[in-house]
């Protein structure tokens, strides 16, 4: 015991140590090199993951019994109570393991690719503040997944949030092709102001914990939860479904995705980190540490696993529309974060969790390499002798460039979208290594044995053919989908011809970049080892059921895998008839537009943006300018008070008090304030003993004869 | 002279020491009286702090009393009587840092009659402190009136181009809101034969149909300076052609005026008018979060953007303390001076900005955070205080109104706080708005024309100690709390 003791008294440097980081670039960053800004962060965010381990390690030595370690008292006001209290049982160190773990081989990656980044955008001097930035979001991110109540993680929830809208805007003033905009902002701000409609359902949630079970501590909402004796009580369905717009929010399911796709505005570490391995689990996070009050509404269980399987599949299709190779990622990940939603929705926590953990690695690993080969085109395209510049005509998944870019594009031959995968083709050669570990993120992403992916997503799909049907086939055929897209992906790529000069003189990435991705590859390549399906091989399960209680633990069903891998095959040959056996060429419009309305649709998103800018952002900026012109200003400030009340009172003292009364009264006053006001200030100059300073003699004689009356009485 | 050491007496007219050394300065030697107006507050504000030492946070009742007899005709007794307690400590103090601050922030601003404008702001300050601490309705009437002065010279001499419109404007609407409250003033020393506030509630005793008069009439006065949505005209005028120092006073100490006089007459003097006022007033409250947050965001001036979201968060201030529990007026008077820090800080920074550009119109901003990197950061962590985000003071307040509202039997229905919550969502949009269309984004038309310097030395000394308090409120609110709960508890023993 006294060992776990110590080793739990480090538990505040989860927090501290990223902190530090911050600070240390904060106060010291211009000062030092950007080899020692980036080593800074990256010790910081690897002194939080040696904690992670350690704890981890005291957790199990004590078989998985919750420690906790209180720091400070934070509100205590009536009956709330709530502390800075860390939680460390083996769901949190789970999560603190994926988070640091992960996020210090992105930090360090991150050395290489903002080095390039902040070279092409011509901005040196913003190296250091990425780095602060993503200290802040590990932070954010600790605190989320230890705080031992509903509210010290919503700390965590938000922060992060924070350091999501800082890093979306980290090139504020830009789009994502460097051109002058307000887009990546606007990007940011979509993102922060959708999750903060989620934060308004988990303050809610909050809220009705508070009043329902006194507390908003994890163990004694869980204990009240599990009190009342009726299933899916109003109470617990009420709690549970504003948690779900709380998880919609943070973990991009529908109706509140939309913000994730537009959030890969920031640089692809960013995209990696936050919006792909991390901060978007943790709405998933969130139902499994809830996992006590969602088993007694299971009506509202159903309701979270349908809202994950209905995300899965619709992300899944608009991932087959898109042409810029992080928008594919972006929406893979939406559709991946609808199977964990899924899995903890049917209660199946071990396999949500599983594929959290496994898709961590491989989505992290494809966005990192995807980040690798953009910069791949960067470099080419710096060196090509002529840069190509236009994706083809009328196709475009991005705004149509205006008339006067296009003109702008012909003449300096400027922008070029590093992004798009219609600029590039044959990089297989140029980026060998870049290649190869795209490769095995593919194959652990659509679910190829043996790589990670299968076994999570397995685990997912058998749950659900034995216990929802529905979700099964939904979950199925997204499969098929993410397998279709991915090939898509990889022939349009790395396949074929090169179609710009960029890509054919595209570079490999140094090795800073690539060493933290060969260590992603390798965990995408045998991180199915952590639970594998087998008798004594539910390494996972064992862990986790220290938390969330014993959870089945299902063998392999050939049925179930069969089918899967069958359909990823089927679906990755599809993908190869149409894109691999007859390369794209430049120019060469996309062969699904044969779809015609349905691949439209995907292109364009199904056109949600548009909807929701129609049914509610529109309509609430012109609610606001009409409270804000007619009602606020023209009806209260100029005809209530301007017109009518200012009216009455001169009407009043002009018609009914005779001129004499009215010289006398308040509004004689009123006039005699502002005319002496006005003579003042227009006349100071002249006054050398003016009417302020008379006042103010005035005032302070009373005083003084007051005072004095009161000492000398 | 026991009288004149009297801490509270000391606390209150102190900063009179100062406006008589400046009466006898000359006018030209502007940095003289600039230092003397500066080292008068800095004392006052270390006397708030010597007040802080002295008072005994676990004690409940009215603490380092000065109570004399002062005017004794008809039957009436009226009291020179100040007092403090927990319901009015953190105000205290509040007033005593912002002051300082306020006149730090003037240094480069105020180059016109600098002499009669730190006459004014220290006599203003008398008023304020005074406003806080009297426990005799006549007192506090006169301390109430008598801080309208000072400030309607302040906006009507250093103000915008409609300084006099909006001076006289706000002179008149907040007369007309005190007369009514003199009134009642008049008609509860008639009938407890004492203006004394603590003798007033040991009474207790008034009629119930009259009582709801009384709350009408003392209601009026504070409703108008909170301002409570719909008599809230006038803010946005007084605050954009206030001067920066009066704004910050303004929105950091006036109006928390209006809200602590709800907190320190209407609800122990009239609890049963309380009681049946509280789901009426919630109702205010939530219609004015929602209708400020959408106000707010339809400006094109950031000043009057930063001024309508005033009429949200004092929503929220009026929810919790008609929420009548211990979450929901211990967050309030958090949120009052949460709001002091948060919005106080936004103004001094958008007059920073302002002193360089002349402009506050939000469209020909843009991109200053690249320009202006120090005052870029300054202003989002201002920002992010101010729509609650929670690590910073403002969500401290605004979580625990909220919860306490939530379940309040005296609002009786979780509808008001739910709605109100939407105002969270709402926050982000217009506070964000405003960050985005000022620091991110391309360079805008203002930079072409100005060459924009980052903050100095003295404008990043002026909000420092603002956003120390704002970390330090939102991480560790203990102490803070630990001044008001005890007098809360008290306060709610009736209900």
């Amino acid at each position: 015991m006294h060992l776990s003791e110590t080793i739990i008294s480090l538990a505040p440097w989860l927090v501290f140590a990223p902190l530090t980081g911050l600070l240390i670039n904060l106060i010291f960053g211009r000062r030092l090199s950007e080899k020692a800004v980036g080593t800074v962060a990256s010790l910081a965010s690897g002194a939080a993951f040696v904690v992670s381990v350690l704890l981890a390690y005291a957790v199990s030595i004590n078989h998985g019994e919750v420690m906790r370690w209180r720091l400070a008292e934070w509100i205590h006001i009536g009956t709330l109570n709530l502390d800075w209290t860390f939680r460390i049982d083996s769901l949190s160190t789970t999560m603190m393991l994926v988070v640091s773990g992960v996020g210090t081989l992105i930090h360090i990656y991150a050395i290489g690719y903002m080095h390039e980044d902040v070279r092409f955008k011509h901005d040196e001097g913003r190296y250091t503040r990425f780095f602060i930035f993503l200290n802040l979001f590990i932070a954010a991110m600790m605190i989320l997944v230890s705080g031992d109540s509903y509210m010290m993680l919503f700390v965590g929830w938000e922060g992060v949030g924070l350091s999501s809208f800082l890093l979306i805007g980290f090139w504020f003033e830009m789009d994502t092709l460097g051109r002058p905009s307000w887009a990546n902002s606007d990007a940011a701000k979509k993102a922060f102001i959708a999750n903060r409609i989620g934060d308004f359902g988990f303050l809610i949630a909050a809220f009705l914990m508070f009043w329902g079970f006194g507390s908003l501590q994890f163990d004694q909402v869980f204990a009240g939860a599990s009190s009342l004796s009726a299933i899916n009580s109003p109470l617990t369905v009420a709690i549970t479904l504003f948690l779900l717009l709380g998880v919609a929010g943070k973990s991009a399911q529908i109706p509140l995705y939309v913000w994730l796709p537009d959030a890969m505005a920031g640089p692809t570490p960013v995209s990696a980190l936050i919006h792909a391995a991390t901060m978007v689990t943790a709405g998933v996070y969130l139902v499994a540490r809830s996992a006590p009050i969602y088993a007694t509404a299971p009506a509202a269980q159903y309701l979270v696993a349908m809202t994950g399987a209905i995300t899965a599949l619709f992300a899944a299709t608009i991932a087959v529309g898109q042409y810029d190779i992080k928008k594919v990622l972006a929406y893979s990940t939406v559709s991946q974060l609808g199977f964990m939603v899924a899995a903890v929705g049917m209660g199946a926590y071990t396999a949500g969790m599983f594929h959290l953990i496994t898709h961590a690695f491989f989505k992290a690993l494809l966005f990192l390499s995807a980040g690798s080969v953009i910069l791949g085109l960067e470099r080419g395209h710096h060196h090509a002798p002529s840069s190509p510049t236009l994706p083809p005509k009328g196709e475009g998944s991005h705004r149509p460039l205006s008339p006067r870019e296009r003109a702008r594009v012909r003449e300096h031959h400027e922008i070029f979208d590093p992004g798009d995968m219609r600029n590039m083709g044959g990089l297989r050669k140029t980026m060998p290594v870049t290649f190869w570990l795209y490769i095995v993120g593919t194959l652990a992403l659509t679910g190829i044995f043996p790589f990670a992916g299968f076994w999570s997503k397995d685990e997912i799909l058998l749950d659900a053919s034995l216990h929802f049907t529905g979700i099964y086939w939904l979950l199925t055929i997204a499969a098929f989908f993410t397998a279709f897209y991915m090939g898509r992906q990889i022939w349009m790529v790395f396949f074929g011809e090169s179609r710009s000069e960029a890509a054919a003189h595209a570079e490999e990435s140094p090795k800073v970049m690539t060493l933290p991705l060969v260590v992603l590859a390798i965990l995408s390549a045998v991180g199915g080892g952590l639970n594998l399906p087998f008798e004594g091989f539910h390494n996972l399960g064992h862990w986790l059921s220290y938390t969330l209680g014993e959870v089945e633990s299902l063998p392999l069903d050939l049925t179930v895998a069969g089918v899967s891998t069958l359909l990823a095959l089927t679906a990755i040959f599809v993908s190869w008839l149409l894109y691999g056996r007859t390369p794209l060429q430049a120019g060469q419009i996309d062969p699904l537009k044969r779809l015609g309305l349905v691949f439209t649709g995907m292109e364009n998103k199904w056109f949600v943006d548009e909807g929701y800018f129609a049914v509610i952002i529109n309509p609430f900026k012109k609610i606001s300018q009409f409270l804000a012109d007619v009602i606020d200003w023209r009806f209260w400030h100029d005809f209530v008070h301007d017109t009518l009340i200012v009216g009455t009172y001169n009407w009043l003292s002009t018609i009914a008090l005779d001129h004499y009364a009215d010289q006398k009264g308040i509004d004689a006053f009123a006039n005699w304030l502002g005319t002496a006001t006005q003579w003042i200030s227009e006349n100071v100059r002249k006054i050398q003993n003016g009417f302020v300073r008379s006042y103010a003699l005035a005032v302070m004689l009373g005083v003084v004869l007051i005072l004095g009356y009161l000492i000398f009485k | 002279m026991e009288f004149l050491l009297q801490p509270l007496t000391l606390l209150t007219f102190f900063p009179l020491v100062g406006v008589l050394v400046i009466l006898f300065m000359n006018s030209e030697s502007k940095n003289a009286i600039r230092w003397v107006a500066m080292s008068t507050t800095l004392i006052t504000f270390g006397l708030s702090l010597w007040v802080l030492t002295l008072f005994t946070a676990s004690n409940p009742d009215l603490q380092l009393e000065a109570k004399y007899s002062w005017i004794q005709v008809a039957g009436w007794d009226i009291q020179y009587y100040l007092a403090v307690d927990g319901l009015s400590i953190l105000l205290v103090l509040l007033t005593g840092l912002l002051t300082p601050i306020s006149i730090l922030s003037t240094w480069t601003a105020i180059e016109d009659r600098v002499k009669d404008f730190m006459i004014f702001f220290l006599l203003l300050e008398v008023g304020m402190m005074g406003v806080f601490l009297a426990q005799d309705l006549f007192l506090f009437y006169i301390f109430w009136e008598f801080t309208l002065v000072p400030m309607y010279f302040l906006i009507g001499l250093w103000g915008g181009p409609r300084r006099i419109y909006a001076a006289v404007k706000f002179f008149l609407y907040t007369m007309a809101g005190s007369i009514l409250m003199l009134l009642a003033i008049i008609w509860l020393g008639n009938y407890g034969k004492t203006f004394s506030l603590p003798e007033l509630i040991a009474q207790g005793g008034i009629p119930a149909n009259i009582q709801m008069w009384l709350f009408i009439a003392f209601a009026a006065a504070f409703a108008i300076k909170v301002p409570m949505f719909p008599l809230h005209s006038w803010l946005p005028d007084a605050h954009v052609e206030a001067p920066t120092a009066g704004s910050v006073i303004l929105a950091g100490v006036l109006l928390k005026m209006g809200t602590y006089g709800f907190l320190r007459f209407n609800i122990p003097l009239f609890p049963e008018a309380t009681v049946q006022a509280a789901p009426w007033i919630a109702l205010l409250a939530t219609i004015g979060i929602i209708y400020g947050a959408a106000v707010s965001y339809a400006q094109a001036d950031v000043k009057k953007l930063v001024a309508y979201s005033s009429v949200s968060h004092l929503g929220f201030v009026m929810l919790g303390l008609f929420a009548l529990n211990a979450q929901g007026v211990a967050g309030a008077i958090l949120q009052m001076v949460n709001h002091g820090l948060s919005t106080g800080a936004l103004f001094l920074l958008i007059g920073m900005v302002y002193e360089q550009t002349h402009t506050r119109e939000l469209k020909v901003y843009g991109g200053l955070w690249k320009i202006m990197p120090v005052f870029g950061s300054i202003m989002l962590i201002s920002a992010l205080s101010s729509m609650g985000l929670p690590g910073l003071n403002g969500f401290v307040g605004e979580f625990t109104i909220l919860l306490g509202a939530f379940g309040s039997k005296a609002i009786g229905s979780p509808w008001y706080a739910g709605v109100s919550a939407l105002g969270v969502i709402m926050a982000a949009v217009y506070i964000l708005y405003m960050f985005q269309k000022m620091f991110l984004g391309p360079a805008g038309e203002i930079t072409k024309e100005h060459e924009l310097k980052d903050l100095n030395w003295r404008e990043i000394l002026t909000v420092a100690p603002l956003l120390i308090l704002m970390f330090w409120i939102g991480l560790y609110p203990a102490p803070f709390f630990n001044l008001i709960a005890p007098a809360v508890e008290k306060l709610l023993i009736g209900y």
